[in-house]
């Protein structure tokens, strides 16, 4: 049975990041450059919609906390995402959307997968020499959330499912509100520049 | 054509909530973890034991392997477990997506080479399958310092509120835009 739902859930995950174009590495540096901020609204929707659905889920007895499984907050956090950061950019794959990409037959995802599982050996051996230093020290509470969840313990008290939802209504409204792009091509900024007295001309 | 982000992210916030409802939160890098052990443990067999003093029933001469109670351990003995086959079906998914992408005519063959970079280094491929690759390095390292991905972290922790997946967030961005205008900076 939790085969099955491996299978199917795996599935639907894979279909869903290749359909938003999340496997498409032009989409990823398009987001991260500012200039198609098309995936950003995607998933900034997303996280609103899934924190929402979860907490409602949750108040109305549908999802069990039990299936929570809230990170703890650590040095490491920051710095590997600092790092993990610079790969995403320079590549323009996350683990998850890069073996999607291969599924999809991208050559460069397969190459990205060699890596990635490099990097992961390199972590794995180097873990005991990392455990010995600050890096793994808990931050802001350890396994901390937002909001009450009824599992962890919570920032901000009160009703949990209110916090998340008024969390969910902002993600939404900032993934509505967002532009499609941040940055103009510079065709577009140099025109602008020609037209403005103002503006050292090139 | 790819989904308007009106149905797309509709659609990936409800993968994120039935995975945790059914199961639990949808994470993938910790399956490179795993891969790499299966391999080494493959090469060389002494990697994964059986130990009835283990919580998981298994243990490793590995220390990252072994924490927890072995649980990575285990499921390196146990390849046909939930998390593993979730992210090999991962492939399935890409593959059918691309195969039933709403097209006009006859489905083009996938440009192997993203537009940004053939723009900013030419038709290279090998400077292509070098940056996937260092990239691929830095990704998988970070994530597992980080104790997660962008899947891990960013969805599923930023779903359940987890200060860890704010955390997580912001320093990825922090890094990946900077980054991202730096090195493809050419434009059309």
């Amino acid at each position: 049975m939790e085969l099955i739902l491996a299978i199917v859930l795996g599935t639907a995950f894979g279909f869903v990041l290749q359909r938003i174009g999340a496997a498409d590495p032009d989409k990823i540096i398009g987001m991260l450059r500012l200039t198609d901020l098309h995936l950003m609204k995607t998933i900034l929707c997303a996280v609103g919609v899934s924190s929402g659905l979860l907490f409602l889920g949750m108040a109305a007895g549908l999802i069990d906390s039990s299936h929570l499984s809230v990170k703890e907050s650590y040095t490491g956090v920051v710095v590997g995402g600092l790092v993990l950061g610079v790969g995403w950019a320079v590549s323009g794959f996350c683990p998850g959307t890069g073996v999607v990409a291969a599924g999809t037959g991208r050559r460069d995802a397969l190459v990205f997968i060699v890596g990635g599982l490099i990097g992961a050996g390199i972590f794995t051996v180097s873990y005991v020499a990392l455990k010995e230093t600050a890096i793994f020290d808990s931050l802001l509470g350890g396994k901390s959330t937002l909001a009450d969840t009824g599992a962890y313990p919570s920032l901000l008290t009160g009703n949990g499912t209110l916090v998340a939802v008024l969390v969910a209504v902002f993600l939404i409204g900032l993934s509505i509100a967002l532009p499609l792009r941040l940055r103009k091509r510079r065709a577009d900024s140099d025109e602008k520049r020609d037209n403005n007295p103002l503006m050292p001309r090139h | 054509m790819y989904w308007n982000w009106k149905i797309g992210g509709p659609l990936l916030g409800l993968t994120f909530v039935l995975a945790v409802a059914l199961m639990k939160p949808i994470g993938v890098s910790t399956q490179f973890v795993i891969l790499d052990a299966m391999i080494a443990d493959w090469i060389s067999p002494t990697v994964v034991v059986e130990d009835s003093a283990a919580a998981s029933g298994y243990a490793s001469s590995n220390a990252y392997l072994n924490k927890s109670g072995g649980k990575y351990a285990a499921e390196v003995a146990n390849p046909l477990n939930y998390s593993f086959v979730f992210v090999l079906s991962m492939v399935l998914g890409g593959l059918l997506g691309r195969r039933f992408q709403p097209r006009l005519g006859k489905q083009p063959k996938i440009r192997q080479l993203p537009a940004a970079h053939e723009l900013q280094f030419g038709h290279n491929t090998m400077q292509r399958y070098l940056l996937a690759f260092c990239g691929g390095v830095l990704v998988l390292w970070g994530a597992r310092l980080a104790g997660g991905c962008t899947s891990g972290h960013m969805m599923s922790g930023m779903m359940q509120t987890a200060i860890s997946g704010y955390l997580f967030a912001a320093a990825a961005f922090a890094t990946a835009v900077p980054t991202a205008m730096l090195i493809y900076r050419r434009e059309e």
